[in-house]
């Protein structure tokens, strides 16, 4: 056959696929994710099916994929956003780096896929998927809850965080010497601080440069811009998901939120593609033999977040259930910690397990965080006041 | 009354208070311009019973009904020691022949005896409101005048 014609059969399969996996995940109100690296899974190295003609541009779109979700978790948040929830939440959100890190790192050590591994699998394990969760908050009905804000300001801590954590990882990756390292590390923070004070003070500018009123013009001005500095990133050592995160801080007020709309779609297509990808990279063979350790990591991880937010709500001065609320709602892993895993296995720099096994987690957490957060309060609820069921009667004070 | 304001990173904000009678009451705000009344459960005060959305005409409609309703109170009350003086409120359709017309065009009081002494409008309060006053879809006149005055006001509102 011919290569175009053989390309374009595999891609429109594949999406077509995809656009079914996603219906019947907006039917049963789960999140798409999982369902899309089982798709992955299924095609691919060891699945069922070989798909070769479409490998260049899934390579390809997959990178995009990367960028565009870094660029729209950049976007979510102001700048003043995140300097606010930096200074209000750093207690909660240090419980949380501590608490979700160590597990994935402690396995990965205990694994033998020593300190590089480590950080791989500590990033997979201590980012809670913001678009799962905000997802779930909507859906259930949570935005006017007290807890809301106290899950969202975990959430805005994370995703600085990850501006810190990105850089670290794929200096880590490129195994440079702890001095090389170091300097990457220095330089990215710097740039971190930087962008974060520009966005402050000169955001409108950033905004201005990109701005338009047209959305085609707009959505040609973001994506050039978003590829441009993705890729100075990247050849400056720094990933090239932290340059796209980055222009997306520096991109502010009305801009941000014209942006996120428009981007949408394209986010959506090029992340499914890039967790197909992600999960044809994976050999489906080698997920059951780490599924024993992913159930552990995801049984143990999922008490650290629940306890993160337990503790986090209670300091904000809520009740027993809304705790219990605020730490189920973070237990959903998803596309940030196959983006981290996605770079480790891109660099070659870790074993084949850990991609194994980050799938096998993401599988599990994606699906079981939206289903904690359901029905967390009736089981919460039952076990506190088991005898009683009618609602008392209402009574006006005065 | 303290009303609590609280930012939700990436979302909007929240404005709310607790009620006397221990309950959570307020709206949220999106970036994106919706609003949402919200309620909280008579047995958890963090949690919602609804959050309704709201279209900003009927946000200012439900505004306008319970500003106005304290205002037709007050009136009401002052009134009082007079008898036959009853106060009314009366909301202007969006089919209403005098929206977007000068409110002296009705001629309400020449013709029916009644007052308008005041203009609820997205959660203001216009007092004693001149002729000249141009009347909206969705504005509450608080009127005063007999129980028969008041009648024929409501008609001239409704047909012209």
């Amino acid at each position: 056959m011919d290569p175009l014609a053989l390309t374009l059969i595999e891609l429109g399969a594949v999406v077509f696929c995809l656009g079914l996996l996603a219906r019947l995940a907006g039917r049963t109100g789960m999140s798409p994710i999982p369902l899309y690296l089982v798709g992955g899974l299924f095609f691919g190295a060891g699945g069922m099916v070989k798909l070769e003609g479409m490998h260049e541009f899934a390579h390809l779109s997959s990178e995009i994929g990367v960028i565009l979700l870094l660029l729209m978790l950049g976007l979510e948040y102001t700048a003043a956003e995140l300097v606010t929830g930096l200074r209000r939440s750093w207690q909660a959100g240090v419980l949380d780096l501590l608490l979700n890190f160590l597990p994935g790192a402690g396995l990965a050590l205990l694994l033998g896929w020593g300190f590089v591994g480590a950080m791989v699998m500590g990033g997979v394990t201590y980012i809670s998927s913001s678009g799962i969760a905000a997802k779930v908050i909507t859906d259930l009905g949570r935005i006017g809850n007290r807890e809301t804000p106290v899950i969202l300001s975990i959430l805005v801590f994370e995703d600085l965080a990850m501006a810190v954590y990105l850089p670290i990882l794929t200096a880590t990756l490129a195994g440079v010497s702890f001095l090389v390292g170091l300097q990457t590390v220095g330089i990215s923070l710097a740039v971190v601080t930087l962008v974060l004070l520009v966005a402050l003070r000169h955001g409108h500018h950033v905004s201005k440069a990109v701005h338009s009123e047209n959305s085609e013009v707009f959505l040609l001005n973001l994506l050039g811009a978003a590829l441009l500095v993705a890729g100075l990133a990247a050849a400056m050592q720094v990933s090239a998901a932290v340059g796209a995160f980055m222009l997306g801080i520096a991109i502010s007020g009305a801009t941000a939120h014209n942006a996120t709309r428009i981007l949408e779609p394209l986010r959506d297509l090029f992340a499914a593609i890039f967790f197909v990808v992600f999960g044809l990279n994976t050999d489906p063979t080698s997920i059951p033999p780490v599924l024993g350790w992913a159930l552990v990591l995801a049984v143990l991880t999922a008490a650290t977040k629940m306890v993160t937010g337990i503790w986090a709500a209670k300091r904000a001065g809520i009740a027993v259930p809304g705790r219990f609320r605020a730490g189920a709602a973070l237990i959903a892993r998803g596309e940030f910690s196959i983006v981290i895993a996605g770079l480790a296995v891109a660099s070659g720099a870790v074993p084949h397990d850990l991609a194994a096994l980050a799938t096998a987690y993401v599988l599990i957490m994606a699906i079981m965080g939206p289903l904690a957060a359901r029905f967390v309060e009736p089981i919460v609820g039952m076990l506190r006041r088991p005898a009683r069921r009618a609602p008392l009667p209402f009574r006006p004070a005065g | 009354m303290n009303v609590d304001e609280t930012d939700l990173p990436g979302l909007g904000r929240r404005k709310d208070f607790m009620t006397a009678s221990g309950r959570r009451i307020g709206v949220v705000e999106y970036r994106e311009g919706q609003t949402e009344l919200i309620v909280s459960t008579w047995d958890d005060p963090d949690t919602c019973q609804a959050s309704i959305p709201l279209t900003a005409d009927e946000a200012a409609a439900l505004g306008n009904l319970l500003g106005g309703q304290r205002l037709a109170m007050q009136l009401s009350e002052a009134h009082r020691e007079v008898p036959g003086i009853v106060t009314r409120q009366f909301s202007i359709a969006a089919d209403s022949p005098f929206q977007n017309q000068p409110m002296g065009k009705a001629c309400i009081r020449t013709r029916s005896g009644a007052s308008i002494v005041a203009i609820m409008r997205e959660g203001e309060v216009l007092p004693s409101p001149g002729p000249d006053v141009v009347l909206h879809p969705g504005d509450l006149l608080v009127a005063v005048g007999t129980q028969e005055g008041l009648d024929t006001a409501a008609g001239i509102l409704r047909n012209g």
